[in-house]
């Protein structure tokens, strides 16, 4: 059959099916899956921050006058921007009674305001006793401020100017750290998305061949036309859902980050051509897996079968995707040119280094070397497509079976 | 068969799974605008046989050509094809299904929703539109299938098993939808192990038996593979009469059941009544389709297993 009557035959398929998947309910869980984990982490967040804020330490009692209770309150003052994240260990005034130890002994015990430990003793032979180790937090954070306390009582601070800030919107260190940064965020939403996308349509596949409607198509238009068809339209879905997300991350990023995207670290390539590149890597990884499990999906006929024979496929291409992040921060390394040349870690190698080095032309070359890989593969995968989905073909043992009797 | 073109030719059609014959030397030609069956017992290949006339599998060997085409692939916009297991996409509405069959046959997409709509309109279906095939029942589903087989108006339909599952009612629509097929001049192949529609529908008949096609050609030429069966009721008990029974004559009930003599009605009359057989009855019944199937089938099965016919042996 000539080449047209397959491509118009492949769009009819294509047609059917992305129209399918795209106005089904599963889409629209598609579409919400990435909100899943960013839920997750938000929720987590906020859980954190509670229990943080829940378990925010006791006071430490301080009896003493008030000159010196002023003193430390000065000095923990001045130490506090140091503890950015967790506050310095607060302190209570308490005024000295006659008997000090009974003093002692009631604040440790007292439910109703419960502090951590006293200190006692003034600046000469201060005393901190209380639930405290000698490496402990408080006792550390105690020290310092009396310290600090004692240091400006004999050499009070000097009238002078803050420290003048001068603030650079890049440094060469920050760049480089946020475009790695990019980059290895780049791979991930790549080798997930496609494995994904790949393992939906190997359980279409499947469904379709359980549900005997490819023995329809198969009378209908070439098995190629059926091969690409599939293909293409997962991949149509998978663009659309991918601009889809785009759109919204666009949106929130417009929102939450002051400067909207400018305010990204910004990839090497300029964010036009990283989103660019972004897309046309995808699809390359994609068509290449993609096909892939095309092939091994036309001899399976179970959705067990499928597991068996994906899993092998899958641990390659986390081990692929393991060589890929080499890349990441090492784009001219022997290991990253190594990754980029290999024609199923290239696209995950190719993201990383749009992300941290200008240029175009290694990009062209990139495509250029995977189209050739993509129609390698294309034809091999749609070879064997072609061989097993309708047991076709010259007739051959699979090899996981037994030989008959 | 006499001039007619050819709309499907196979000669020796072989096909091996995993090292098992499952067609082993099928031949065949099926006249355009004939109604031929495909006839064979459970397992005899014929579904395999008709996947590689239309090109679904290729044949481990052999030949074959659909509408003077090697490659029936190049043909499928004017061959239309009921596959056994019917497949459809559950959610799929109707009219969707339909105009998606026709699209697959080369139907622009627009032309192929309005002739959905049309066969559907003049069948009294309009309200099975848009109603998802998961909601139809199991006969409205089929029949659905079997309008997409014909919506691109192909030149051959392939139907494989298309009574199976069909209640009587619907059965007798489809038997209809065939002849009016055939009287456009369309050439039509079915499979089938229920003879009777075969005998009511076909000019032709391929029997195939143990992946081997055993007879081919018209329903008579079936039918004539037996000789008819007489049947006779005497009043005389024994006499000379007797002598004219063959030898395989067989007493059932009063009557004397026997195939026709090959010297035919009229020496076997006179030798019956010279004899004094005292006639009662006597009547000359031709074999049916369903007859013949067996016995040809049956024959191809023993031969197949090793034994003589099972006629044979009763003999």
């Amino acid at each position: 059959m000539k080449l047209p009557e397959t491509i118009r035959a492949a769009f009819v398929i294509a047609r059917r099916d992305f129209t399918a998947t795209v106005l089904s309910k599963t889409f629209l869980l598609f579409l919400l899956g990435p909100l899943f984990p960013l839920a997750l982490g938000m929720g987590m967040v906020g859980i954190g921050a509670q229990v943080d804020r829940n378990a925010k330490e006791p006071p430490v009692a301080v009896i003493s006058t008030v000159q010196d209770f002023q003193r430390l309150q000065a000095a923990r003052e001045r130490l506090s921007p140091l503890a950015d994240a967790t506050q310095l260990v607060e302190l209570r005034y308490v005024k000295p009674e006659a008997d000090l130890a009974s003093q002692r002994t009631r604040l440790l015990d007292d439910d109703g305001n419960p502090v951590i430990a006293v200190l006692d003793g003034g600046f000469g032979h201060p005393k901190l006793t209380g639930a405290v180790t000698s490496r402990g937090r408080t006792s550390r954070e105690v020290n310092l401020i009396v310290d600090e306390a004692r240091r400006m009582a004999v050499q009070p601070p000097m009238l002078s100017l803050p420290v003048e800030l001068v603030p650079t919107t890049d440094t060469s260190g920050l760049k480089a750290f946020s475009r790695s940064m990019t980059g290895r965020i780049g791979q991930a939403l790549l080798f997930v998305l496609t494995i994904l996308l790949a393992g939906m349509l190997l359980s279409q596949l499947i469904e379709e061949k359980s549900s005997k409607v490819i023995e329809v198509l198969a009378a209908a238009v070439p098995i190629d036309a059926i091969f690409l068809g599939k293909l293409f339209a997962m991949l149509a879905t998978s663009l659309t859902g991918i601009a889809m997300w785009a759109l919204a991350g666009a949106i929130a990023v417009g929102g939450l980050v002051s400067g909207g995207i400018s305010g990204l670290p910004q990839p090497a390539v300029g964010w036009p051509a990283f989103i660019s590149l972004i897309l046309i890597y995808f699809s390359m990884s994609y068509l290449l897996i993609g096909a892939t499990f095309l092939g091994i999906g036309a001899h399976a006929s179970t959705a067990r079968e499928v597991q068996i024979l994906s899993m092998p496929v899958t641990m390659a291409q986390l081990v692929l995707f393991g060589f890929a992040s080499l890349a990441v921060g090492r784009p001219n390394s022997s290991e990253a040119i190594a990754a980029a040349i290999f024609p199923l870690s290239s696209p995950f190698a190719m993201i990383a280094r749009a992300a941290e080095l200008p240029g175009i032309w290694p990009h062209l070359v990139a495509l250029v070397w995977q189209a050739a890989w993509v129609a390698v593969i294309l034809r091999i995968a749609g070879a064997v497509f072609r061989r097993s989905v309708l047991k076709s073909g010259k007739s051959r043992r699979r090899w996981w079976k037994r030989k008959p009797a | 068969m006499g001039e007619r073109p050819i709309a499907a030719r196979a000669s020796d059609l072989v096909k091996e799974f995993d090292g098992k014959r499952a067609v082993d030397g099928v031949s065949l030609t099926i006249p355009e605008g004939s109604i031929t069956g495909i006839l064979g017992p459970n397992g005899a290949g014929k579904t395999t046989c008709l996947r590689m006339m239309l090109g679904i599998i290729d044949p481990s060997s052999g030949t074959r050509s659909l509408l003077g085409h090697d490659r029936p692939i190049e043909v499928a916009h004017q061959v239309g094809y009921l596959p056994e297991e019917r497949g459809l996409y559950p959610a799929m509405p109707a009219a969707e299904a339909l105009a998606f069959m026709g699209a697959l046959r080369g139907l622009p997409i627009k032309e192929s929703r309005r002739r959905a709509k049309e066969l559907l309109h003049s069948r009294g279906h309009d309200d099975w539109a848009k109603r998802p095939i998961r909601t139809l029942s199991k006969g409205m589903a089929q029949t659905v299938q079997l309008l997409g087989t014909i919506i691109h108006r192909p030149k051959l339909i392939v139907l494989d098993e298309p009574f199976a599952g069909l209640d009587a009612i619907n059965q007798g629509k489809l038997e209809q939808l065939i002849r009016d097929q055939a009287a456009a001049g369309v050439t039509v192949i079915f499979s089938t192990h229920v003879i009777a529609h075969a005998e009511r529908l076909c000019e032709r008949v391929v029997i195939i038996a143990e992946g081997q096609s055993v007879f081919e050609g018209a329903v008579d030429d079936a039918r004539g593979r037996l000789r008819p069966i007489v049947h006779l009721r005497t009043r005389a008990e024994d006499g000379p009469w007797r002598a004219a029974l063959p030898a395989s004559a067989q007493k059932v009930g009063g009557e004397w059941r026997f195939e026709l003599p090959a010297s035919g009605p009229e020496p076997l009359l006179k030798a019956l009544i010279d004899g004094k057989a005292g006639i009662e009855t006597l009547s000359i019944e031709r074999p049916g389709l369903h007859d013949a199937f067996i016995a040809i089938a049956g024959e191809a099965v023993a031969r197949e297993m090793g034994h003589a016919p099972q006629q044979e042996e009763m003999a």
